[in-house]
Protein backbone atom coordinates (compact mmCIF):
# COMPACT_ATOMS: atom_id res chain seq x y z
CA UNK A 1 0.00 0.00 0.00
CA UNK A 2 2.79 2.36 0.50
CA UNK A 3 3.96 1.74 -2.78
CA UNK A 4 0.39 3.77 -3.89
CA UNK A 5 0.94 6.35 -1.30
CA UNK A 6 4.60 7.14 -3.09
CA UNK A 7 2.81 6.83 -6.28
CA UNK A 8 -0.01 9.35 -5.14
CA UNK A 9 2.69 11.78 -4.12
CA UNK A 10 4.76 11.54 -7.09
CA UNK A 11 1.54 12.95 -8.64
CA UNK A 12 0.77 15.66 -6.95
CA UNK A 13 4.07 16.88 -6.50
CA UNK A 14 4.23 20.49 -7.94
CA UNK A 15 7.55 19.47 -9.59
CA UNK A 16 5.76 17.17 -11.94
CA UNK A 17 3.21 19.78 -13.21
CA UNK A 18 4.61 22.07 -15.37
CA UNK A 19 7.11 22.35 -18.06
CA UNK A 20 7.47 19.59 -20.84
CA UNK A 21 7.76 16.59 -19.10
CA UNK A 22 4.71 17.95 -16.77
CA UNK A 23 1.76 15.73 -15.98
CA UNK A 24 -0.47 18.23 -18.12
CA UNK A 25 1.85 18.43 -21.05
CA UNK A 26 1.82 14.57 -21.38
CA UNK A 27 -2.01 13.41 -21.10
CA UNK A 28 -2.34 16.64 -23.23
CA UNK A 29 0.15 14.68 -26.13
CA UNK A 30 -1.08 11.28 -25.07
CA UNK A 31 -5.25 12.89 -25.53
CA UNK A 32 -4.05 13.92 -29.33
CA UNK A 33 -2.09 10.95 -30.33
CA UNK A 34 -4.98 8.95 -29.34
CA UNK A 35 -7.90 11.01 -31.35
CA UNK A 36 -5.43 11.42 -34.00
CA UNK A 37 -5.68 7.62 -34.58
CA UNK A 38 -9.53 6.89 -34.04
CA UNK A 39 -10.08 9.42 -36.56
CA UNK A 40 -8.13 7.70 -39.32
CA UNK A 41 -9.20 4.43 -38.02
CA UNK A 42 -13.01 5.48 -38.32
CA UNK A 43 -12.28 6.98 -41.51
CA UNK A 44 -10.84 3.53 -43.04
CA UNK A 45 -12.96 0.75 -40.71
CA UNK A 46 -16.33 2.63 -40.88
CA UNK A 47 -16.55 2.29 -44.48
CA UNK A 48 -15.23 -0.38 -44.83
CA UNK A 49 -17.68 -2.37 -42.17
CA UNK A 50 -20.83 -0.45 -43.64
CA UNK A 51 -20.36 -1.86 -47.10
CA UNK A 52 -19.96 -5.30 -45.73
CA UNK A 53 -22.81 -5.17 -43.44
CA UNK A 54 -24.97 -3.58 -45.65
CA UNK A 55 -24.40 -6.10 -48.80
CA UNK A 56 -23.31 -8.89 -46.95
CA UNK A 57 -20.99 -10.10 -49.17
CA UNK A 58 -17.21 -10.61 -47.43
CA UNK A 59 -18.64 -10.93 -44.13
CA UNK A 60 -16.42 -14.49 -43.59
CA UNK A 61 -13.46 -12.49 -44.78
CA UNK A 62 -13.96 -9.24 -42.37
CA UNK A 63 -14.09 -11.52 -39.33
CA UNK A 64 -11.15 -13.05 -40.70
CA UNK A 65 -9.23 -10.21 -41.32
CA UNK A 66 -10.04 -8.40 -37.72
CA UNK A 67 -9.31 -11.92 -35.95
CA UNK A 68 -6.25 -11.68 -37.61
CA UNK A 69 -5.22 -8.36 -37.40
CA UNK A 70 -5.78 -8.89 -33.50
CA UNK A 71 -3.27 -11.61 -33.27
CA UNK A 72 -0.23 -8.51 -34.59
CA UNK A 73 1.74 -8.13 -31.52
CA UNK A 74 1.54 -4.11 -30.55
CA UNK A 75 5.15 -4.05 -29.65
CA UNK A 76 6.69 -5.73 -32.80
CA UNK A 77 4.64 -3.61 -35.06
CA UNK A 78 5.71 -0.09 -33.36
CA UNK A 79 9.18 -1.51 -33.65
CA UNK A 80 9.08 -2.54 -36.48
CA UNK A 81 7.66 -0.11 -38.66
CA UNK A 82 9.62 2.36 -36.60
CA UNK A 83 13.24 1.04 -38.17
CA UNK A 84 11.63 0.92 -41.56
CA UNK A 85 9.39 4.94 -41.54
CA UNK A 86 12.43 6.32 -39.27
CA UNK A 87 11.66 7.71 -35.83
CA UNK A 88 8.86 9.69 -35.50
CA UNK A 89 5.05 10.03 -35.05
CA UNK A 90 4.05 8.72 -38.43
CA UNK A 91 5.71 5.07 -37.73
CA UNK A 92 3.90 4.63 -34.17
CA UNK A 93 0.60 6.09 -36.35
CA UNK A 94 0.30 3.36 -38.84
CA UNK A 95 1.22 0.85 -36.64
CA UNK A 96 -1.38 2.22 -33.89
CA UNK A 97 -4.08 2.52 -36.81
CA UNK A 98 -3.79 -0.80 -37.75
CA UNK A 99 -4.51 -2.12 -34.56
CA UNK A 100 -7.70 0.34 -34.24
CA UNK A 101 -9.43 -1.55 -36.86
CA UNK A 102 -10.76 -4.43 -35.78
CA UNK A 103 -12.80 -3.20 -32.91
CA UNK A 104 -14.33 -0.40 -34.67
CA UNK A 105 -14.64 -2.97 -38.39
CA UNK A 106 -16.48 -5.74 -36.21
CA UNK A 107 -18.85 -3.26 -34.70
CA UNK A 108 -19.73 -1.63 -37.67
CA UNK A 109 -20.27 -5.43 -39.30
CA UNK A 110 -21.75 -6.90 -36.34
CA UNK A 111 -24.10 -3.76 -36.01
CA UNK A 112 -25.42 -3.80 -39.41
CA UNK A 113 -25.74 -7.65 -39.16
CA UNK A 114 -27.66 -7.40 -36.09
CA UNK A 115 -30.49 -5.16 -37.66
CA UNK A 116 -33.93 -7.11 -38.48
CA UNK A 117 -33.85 -8.34 -41.73
CA UNK A 118 -37.69 -7.16 -42.81
CA UNK A 119 -37.36 -3.77 -41.08
CA UNK A 120 -34.58 -3.58 -44.17
CA UNK A 121 -37.18 -4.95 -46.55
CA UNK A 122 -39.80 -2.75 -45.10
CA UNK A 123 -37.59 0.11 -45.88
CA UNK A 124 -37.02 -1.03 -48.88
CA UNK A 125 -40.54 -1.53 -49.73
CA UNK A 126 -41.64 1.92 -49.15
CA UNK A 127 -39.18 3.19 -51.56
CA UNK A 128 -36.00 4.11 -49.87
CA UNK A 129 -32.99 4.08 -51.76
CA UNK A 130 -30.24 1.68 -50.57
CA UNK A 131 -28.26 5.24 -49.01
CA UNK A 132 -31.29 6.29 -47.41
CA UNK A 133 -31.49 2.62 -45.91
CA UNK A 134 -28.18 2.69 -44.86
CA UNK A 135 -27.67 5.98 -42.99
CA UNK A 136 -31.71 6.46 -42.20
CA UNK A 137 -32.73 2.67 -40.89
CA UNK A 138 -29.70 0.44 -40.65
CA UNK A 139 -26.58 2.90 -39.08
CA UNK A 140 -29.27 4.42 -36.45
CA UNK A 141 -30.18 1.11 -35.19
CA UNK A 142 -26.83 -0.49 -35.31
CA UNK A 143 -25.31 2.52 -33.24
CA UNK A 144 -25.02 0.65 -30.19
CA UNK A 145 -22.83 -1.91 -31.95
CA UNK A 146 -20.70 0.85 -34.07
CA UNK A 147 -19.84 3.18 -31.05
CA UNK A 148 -18.93 -0.01 -28.35
CA UNK A 149 -16.88 -1.02 -31.51
CA UNK A 150 -15.10 2.32 -31.25
CA UNK A 151 -15.38 2.67 -27.69
CA UNK A 152 -13.50 -0.47 -27.46
CA UNK A 153 -11.22 0.49 -30.14
CA UNK A 154 -10.15 3.90 -27.88
CA UNK A 155 -9.26 1.67 -24.76
CA UNK A 156 -7.05 -0.47 -27.05
CA UNK A 157 -5.38 3.04 -28.51
CA UNK A 158 -5.23 4.76 -25.14
CA UNK A 159 -2.80 0.94 -24.15
CA UNK A 160 -0.85 0.61 -26.82
CA UNK A 161 -0.21 4.50 -26.92
CA UNK A 162 1.37 3.47 -23.55
CA UNK A 163 3.71 0.98 -24.82
CA UNK A 164 4.40 3.01 -28.12
CA UNK A 165 6.74 4.75 -25.89
CA UNK A 166 9.46 2.25 -26.38
CA UNK A 167 10.29 5.06 -29.29
CA UNK A 168 10.96 8.17 -28.52
CA UNK A 169 7.58 9.85 -28.02
CA UNK A 170 5.70 11.84 -25.49
CA UNK A 171 2.28 10.67 -23.72
CA UNK A 172 2.04 8.76 -20.25
CA UNK A 173 4.20 6.12 -21.48
CA UNK A 174 7.40 8.49 -21.43
CA UNK A 175 7.05 8.47 -17.49
CA UNK A 176 7.05 4.51 -17.79
CA UNK A 177 10.05 3.78 -19.82
CA UNK A 178 11.79 6.70 -18.71
CA UNK A 179 11.71 5.12 -14.94
CA UNK A 180 12.06 1.51 -16.12
CA UNK A 181 15.98 1.56 -16.44
CA UNK A 182 16.57 3.52 -13.19
CA UNK A 183 13.71 1.00 -11.09
CA UNK A 184 12.18 4.13 -10.06
CA UNK A 185 8.71 2.38 -9.05
CA UNK A 186 6.94 5.42 -7.51
CA UNK A 187 7.02 6.66 -11.21
CA UNK A 188 6.04 3.68 -13.03
CA UNK A 189 3.22 3.25 -10.57
CA UNK A 190 2.08 6.97 -10.96
CA UNK A 191 1.90 6.84 -14.57
CA UNK A 192 0.43 3.62 -14.31
CA UNK A 193 -2.56 5.46 -12.59
CA UNK A 194 -2.42 8.20 -14.58
CA UNK A 195 -3.26 6.39 -17.89
CA UNK A 196 -5.59 3.82 -16.14
CA UNK A 197 -7.64 7.15 -15.19
CA UNK A 198 -6.98 8.53 -18.39
CA UNK A 199 -8.73 5.18 -19.70
CA UNK A 200 -11.63 5.02 -17.10
CA UNK A 201 -12.16 8.74 -17.95
CA UNK A 202 -12.61 7.84 -22.12
CA UNK A 203 -14.63 4.97 -21.43
CA UNK A 204 -17.02 6.90 -19.42
CA UNK A 205 -17.19 9.56 -21.91
CA UNK A 206 -18.42 6.82 -24.55
CA UNK A 207 -20.95 5.51 -22.06
CA UNK A 208 -22.07 9.00 -21.88
CA UNK A 209 -22.54 9.25 -25.56
CA UNK A 210 -23.53 6.05 -26.50
CA UNK A 211 -26.83 7.15 -24.00
CA UNK A 212 -26.95 10.21 -25.86
CA UNK A 213 -26.64 9.36 -29.60
CA UNK A 214 -28.49 6.80 -29.87
CA UNK A 215 -32.26 7.22 -30.98
CA UNK A 216 -34.87 6.98 -28.11
CA UNK A 217 -36.80 4.10 -30.24
CA UNK A 218 -33.54 2.10 -30.52
CA UNK A 219 -33.33 2.16 -26.80
CA UNK A 220 -36.77 1.65 -26.15
CA UNK A 221 -36.84 -1.63 -28.23
CA UNK A 222 -34.18 -3.07 -27.30
CA UNK A 223 -34.45 -6.11 -24.91
CA UNK A 224 -33.19 -4.94 -21.48
CA UNK A 225 -32.34 -8.41 -19.97
CA UNK A 226 -31.69 -11.42 -22.13
CA UNK A 227 -32.22 -13.77 -19.94
CA UNK A 228 -36.07 -12.76 -19.75
CA UNK A 229 -36.88 -13.15 -23.22
CA UNK A 230 -36.17 -16.98 -23.05
CA UNK A 231 -38.22 -17.97 -20.09
CA UNK A 232 -42.28 -17.13 -20.54
CA UNK A 233 -44.92 -18.84 -20.18
CA UNK A 234 -46.37 -19.75 -23.64
CA UNK A 235 -50.15 -19.76 -24.71
CA UNK A 236 -51.58 -23.05 -25.09
CA UNK A 237 -49.54 -24.67 -22.09
CA UNK A 238 -52.26 -24.24 -19.56
CA UNK A 239 -51.99 -20.72 -18.87
CA UNK A 240 -55.38 -19.96 -20.43
CA UNK A 241 -57.17 -22.42 -19.38
CA UNK A 242 -59.71 -21.58 -17.01
CA UNK A 243 -59.34 -22.40 -13.69
CA UNK A 244 -62.50 -25.09 -12.87
CA UNK A 245 -60.89 -27.38 -15.23
CA UNK A 246 -57.36 -27.22 -14.22
CA UNK A 247 -58.75 -27.98 -10.32
CA UNK B 1 18.54 -15.71 -42.89
CA UNK B 2 21.79 -16.65 -41.11
CA UNK B 3 20.93 -14.89 -37.97
CA UNK B 4 17.72 -16.92 -37.61
CA UNK B 5 19.97 -20.44 -37.99
CA UNK B 6 22.85 -18.91 -35.80
CA UNK B 7 20.26 -18.26 -32.89
CA UNK B 8 18.03 -20.77 -33.41
CA UNK B 9 18.03 -21.67 -29.79
CA UNK B 10 17.58 -18.18 -28.35
CA UNK B 11 14.63 -18.40 -30.57
CA UNK B 12 13.27 -21.48 -29.39
CA UNK B 13 13.68 -20.75 -25.77
CA UNK B 14 11.88 -17.69 -25.97
CA UNK B 15 9.20 -19.23 -28.05
CA UNK B 16 8.95 -22.24 -25.20
CA UNK B 17 8.53 -19.11 -22.67
CA UNK B 18 6.03 -17.21 -24.46
CA UNK B 19 3.58 -20.34 -25.23
CA UNK B 20 4.34 -21.24 -21.43
CA UNK B 21 3.07 -17.74 -20.34
CA UNK B 22 0.15 -17.84 -22.54
CA UNK B 23 -1.89 -21.34 -21.68
CA UNK B 24 -2.27 -20.15 -18.47
CA UNK B 25 -4.34 -17.34 -19.07
CA UNK B 26 -6.24 -18.93 -21.67
CA UNK B 27 -7.45 -22.23 -19.66
CA UNK B 28 -7.77 -19.68 -16.27
CA UNK B 29 -9.66 -17.52 -18.20
CA UNK B 30 -12.26 -20.10 -19.83
CA UNK B 31 -12.53 -22.34 -16.55
CA UNK B 32 -13.07 -19.47 -14.10
CA UNK B 33 -15.79 -17.31 -16.53
CA UNK B 34 -18.20 -20.85 -16.64
CA UNK B 35 -19.22 -20.61 -12.70
CA UNK B 36 -19.07 -16.92 -12.68
CA UNK B 37 -21.13 -16.49 -15.83
CA UNK B 38 -23.48 -18.53 -13.91
CA UNK B 39 -23.67 -16.82 -10.66
CA UNK B 40 -24.33 -13.47 -12.90
CA UNK B 41 -27.20 -15.30 -14.97
CA UNK B 42 -28.58 -16.61 -11.68
CA UNK B 43 -29.70 -13.42 -10.03
CA UNK B 44 -31.29 -11.02 -11.69
CA UNK B 45 -28.76 -8.17 -9.46
CA UNK B 46 -25.67 -10.18 -10.18
CA UNK B 47 -25.33 -9.72 -13.54
CA UNK B 48 -25.41 -6.15 -14.18
CA UNK B 49 -22.65 -5.95 -11.29
CA UNK B 50 -20.47 -9.03 -12.28
CA UNK B 51 -20.85 -7.59 -15.50
CA UNK B 52 -19.88 -4.02 -15.14
CA UNK B 53 -16.70 -5.20 -13.21
CA UNK B 54 -15.52 -7.21 -15.80
CA UNK B 55 -15.52 -4.48 -18.10
CA UNK B 56 -13.90 -1.78 -15.77
CA UNK B 57 -10.83 -4.52 -15.52
CA UNK B 58 -10.93 -4.77 -19.15
CA UNK B 59 -10.25 -1.25 -19.01
CA UNK B 60 -7.04 -1.54 -17.56
CA UNK B 61 -4.26 -0.72 -20.26
CA UNK B 62 -1.75 -3.64 -20.23
CA UNK B 63 1.24 -2.27 -19.62
CA UNK B 64 0.46 -0.18 -16.52
CA UNK B 65 -1.63 -3.50 -15.26
CA UNK B 66 1.74 -5.14 -15.35
CA UNK B 67 3.31 -2.86 -13.12
CA UNK B 68 0.75 -2.65 -10.66
CA UNK B 69 0.73 -6.42 -10.15
CA UNK B 70 3.72 -6.63 -7.82
CA UNK B 71 1.75 -3.81 -5.74
CA UNK B 72 -1.66 -5.38 -5.48
CA UNK B 73 -0.63 -9.39 -5.20
CA UNK B 74 3.26 -9.02 -3.62
CA UNK B 75 5.51 -10.49 -6.13
CA UNK B 76 8.80 -9.01 -7.37
CA UNK B 77 9.12 -6.51 -10.06
CA UNK B 78 10.63 -9.57 -12.80
CA UNK B 79 8.35 -12.32 -11.60
CA UNK B 80 6.53 -13.72 -14.85
CA UNK B 81 3.68 -14.27 -12.28
CA UNK B 82 2.71 -10.65 -13.00
CA UNK B 83 2.47 -11.05 -16.40
CA UNK B 84 0.14 -14.31 -16.08
CA UNK B 85 -2.03 -12.67 -13.93
CA UNK B 86 -2.54 -9.68 -15.43
CA UNK B 87 -3.53 -11.42 -18.49
CA UNK B 88 -5.77 -13.71 -16.42
CA UNK B 89 -7.35 -11.16 -15.45
CA UNK B 90 -8.20 -9.57 -18.78
CA UNK B 91 -9.18 -13.12 -19.99
CA UNK B 92 -11.20 -13.87 -17.23
CA UNK B 93 -12.86 -10.10 -17.73
CA UNK B 94 -13.55 -10.50 -21.44
CA UNK B 95 -14.85 -14.32 -21.11
CA UNK B 96 -17.54 -13.52 -18.56
CA UNK B 97 -19.19 -11.27 -20.70
CA UNK B 98 -18.80 -14.19 -23.45
CA UNK B 99 -20.04 -16.95 -21.12
CA UNK B 100 -22.95 -15.32 -19.21
CA UNK B 101 -24.67 -14.05 -22.51
CA UNK B 102 -24.03 -17.59 -24.06
CA UNK B 103 -25.65 -19.56 -21.28
CA UNK B 104 -28.17 -16.65 -21.41
CA UNK B 105 -28.99 -17.69 -25.08
CA UNK B 106 -29.69 -20.97 -23.95
CA UNK B 107 -33.96 -21.53 -25.16
CA UNK B 108 -35.79 -21.25 -22.25
CA UNK B 109 -38.45 -24.10 -23.82
CA UNK B 110 -35.42 -26.08 -24.22
CA UNK B 111 -34.29 -25.78 -20.52
CA UNK B 112 -37.79 -26.20 -19.26
CA UNK B 113 -38.20 -29.56 -21.39
CA UNK B 114 -35.03 -30.69 -19.69
CA UNK B 115 -36.33 -30.01 -15.64
CA UNK B 116 -39.50 -31.87 -16.68
CA UNK B 117 -37.67 -34.87 -18.44
CA UNK B 118 -35.93 -35.04 -14.83
CA UNK B 119 -32.84 -33.01 -14.86
CA UNK B 120 -31.53 -31.99 -11.84
CA UNK B 121 -30.45 -28.61 -11.72
CA UNK B 122 -26.65 -29.46 -11.96
CA UNK B 123 -27.54 -32.23 -14.30
CA UNK B 124 -29.26 -29.57 -16.62
CA UNK B 125 -25.97 -27.31 -16.42
CA UNK B 126 -24.01 -29.91 -17.84
CA UNK B 127 -26.06 -31.59 -19.78
CA UNK B 128 -28.23 -29.09 -21.35
CA UNK B 129 -27.00 -25.50 -20.83
CA UNK B 130 -23.24 -25.75 -21.28
CA UNK B 131 -23.09 -28.11 -24.31
CA UNK B 132 -25.53 -25.42 -25.94
CA UNK B 133 -23.53 -22.24 -25.19
CA UNK B 134 -20.26 -24.47 -26.14
CA UNK B 135 -20.33 -22.86 -29.74
CA UNK B 136 -20.21 -19.24 -28.55
CA UNK B 137 -17.87 -19.98 -25.93
CA UNK B 138 -15.50 -21.34 -27.96
CA UNK B 139 -15.48 -18.23 -30.41
CA UNK B 140 -14.84 -16.28 -27.06
CA UNK B 141 -11.93 -18.70 -26.21
CA UNK B 142 -10.74 -18.02 -29.83
CA UNK B 143 -10.59 -14.05 -29.65
CA UNK B 144 -9.07 -14.48 -25.84
CA UNK B 145 -5.98 -16.76 -27.16
CA UNK B 146 -5.32 -14.21 -29.99
CA UNK B 147 -5.13 -11.57 -27.57
CA UNK B 148 -3.43 -13.00 -25.23
CA UNK B 149 -0.83 -14.65 -27.25
CA UNK B 150 -0.28 -10.68 -28.46
CA UNK B 151 -0.13 -9.71 -24.88
CA UNK B 152 2.70 -11.33 -23.79
CA UNK B 153 4.92 -9.63 -25.74
CA UNK B 154 4.89 -6.48 -23.57
CA UNK B 155 5.75 -7.56 -20.69
CA UNK B 156 9.05 -8.00 -22.14
CA UNK B 157 9.12 -4.75 -21.01
CA UNK B 158 8.70 -5.10 -17.27
CA UNK B 159 11.36 -7.59 -17.79
CA UNK B 160 9.24 -11.16 -18.54
CA UNK B 161 10.70 -12.48 -21.23
CA UNK B 162 8.81 -13.59 -24.53
CA UNK B 163 9.20 -13.22 -28.41
CA UNK B 164 8.82 -10.21 -27.56
CA UNK B 165 12.56 -9.67 -26.04
CA UNK B 166 13.33 -10.11 -29.82
CA UNK B 167 11.02 -6.31 -30.60
CA UNK B 168 12.94 -4.85 -27.98
CA UNK B 169 16.41 -5.94 -28.91
CA UNK B 170 16.02 -5.84 -32.59
CA UNK B 171 14.94 -2.24 -32.31
CA UNK B 172 17.75 -1.23 -30.14
CA UNK B 173 20.14 -3.04 -32.60
CA UNK B 174 18.42 -1.60 -35.80
CA UNK B 175 17.73 -4.72 -37.03
CA UNK B 176 14.45 -5.43 -38.08
CA UNK B 177 15.31 -9.33 -39.31
CA UNK B 178 15.12 -9.79 -35.71
CA UNK B 179 11.78 -7.93 -34.87
CA UNK B 180 10.04 -9.38 -38.20
CA UNK B 181 11.34 -13.24 -36.68
CA UNK B 182 9.77 -12.18 -33.67
CA UNK B 183 6.38 -11.02 -35.60
CA UNK B 184 6.05 -14.50 -37.61
CA UNK B 185 6.25 -16.22 -34.22
CA UNK B 186 4.63 -14.60 -32.55
CA UNK B 187 1.67 -15.10 -35.26
CA UNK B 188 2.23 -18.86 -35.36
CA UNK B 189 2.11 -19.31 -31.86
CA UNK B 190 -1.37 -17.46 -32.31
CA UNK B 191 -2.15 -19.95 -35.56
CA UNK B 192 -1.25 -23.11 -33.41
CA UNK B 193 -3.39 -22.14 -30.22
CA UNK B 194 -6.24 -21.30 -32.68
CA UNK B 195 -6.37 -24.37 -34.68
CA UNK B 196 -5.98 -26.01 -31.17
CA UNK B 197 -8.55 -24.44 -29.56
CA UNK B 198 -10.89 -25.20 -33.05
CA UNK B 199 -10.04 -29.22 -32.68
CA UNK B 200 -10.86 -29.61 -28.98
CA UNK B 201 -14.39 -28.07 -29.99
CA UNK B 202 -14.62 -30.30 -32.69
CA UNK B 203 -13.89 -33.51 -30.00
CA UNK B 204 -15.85 -32.25 -27.26
CA UNK B 205 -18.75 -30.76 -29.30
CA UNK B 206 -18.87 -33.01 -32.48
CA UNK B 207 -22.60 -32.15 -33.21
CA UNK B 208 -21.60 -28.80 -34.33
CA UNK B 209 -19.99 -29.54 -37.28
CA UNK B 210 -20.87 -28.04 -40.30
CA UNK B 211 -24.20 -26.41 -39.46
CA UNK B 212 -24.68 -23.21 -41.23
CA UNK B 213 -26.84 -21.42 -38.74
CA UNK B 214 -24.27 -23.07 -36.32
CA UNK B 215 -21.23 -20.98 -38.69
CA UNK B 216 -23.42 -17.79 -38.27
CA UNK B 217 -23.40 -18.04 -34.96
CA UNK B 218 -20.13 -19.01 -34.07
CA UNK B 219 -19.39 -15.40 -36.71
CA UNK B 220 -21.38 -13.29 -35.02
CA UNK B 221 -20.00 -14.23 -31.50
CA UNK B 222 -16.78 -13.89 -32.28
CA UNK B 223 -17.53 -10.02 -34.06
CA UNK B 224 -19.05 -9.43 -30.65
CA UNK B 225 -16.14 -10.02 -28.80
CA UNK B 226 -13.48 -8.50 -30.98
CA UNK B 227 -15.64 -5.49 -31.48
CA UNK B 228 -16.07 -5.16 -27.14
CA UNK B 229 -12.45 -5.98 -26.52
Amino acid sequence: MNQFIAAFAWIFDPAHSVGPNGIPTRVGEHVVYTILTLVIAMAIALPAGFAVGHTGKGKTLVVQISGGLRALPTLGLVTLLALLVGIGLLAPLIALVILALPPILAGAYAGLESVDRNTIDAARAIGMTEWQILAKVEIPLALPLIIGGIRSSCLQVIATWTVAAVLPLGGLGRYILDAIPSLDYSEMLAASILVTVLALVADGVFAITQRLVVPRGVVAGRVQEVRVRTIRSRPGAGSNLPDHQTS
Amino acid sequence: MSWFWSNFGLIWQLTVNHVGLSIPPILLGFVLSVPIAWVANRFRLSRGVILSIAGLLYVIPSLPLFIAMPSIIGTKSLDPLNVIVALSIYGLALMVRTSADALASVDGDVRLSATSIGFSGWGRFWGVDLPLAGPVMLAGVRVISVSTVSLVSVGSIVGVSSLGNLFLDGYARYFPEEIVVGIIGTLLIAVVFDLAIVIAGRLLMPWTRSSRRADRRARAATAQAVSSS
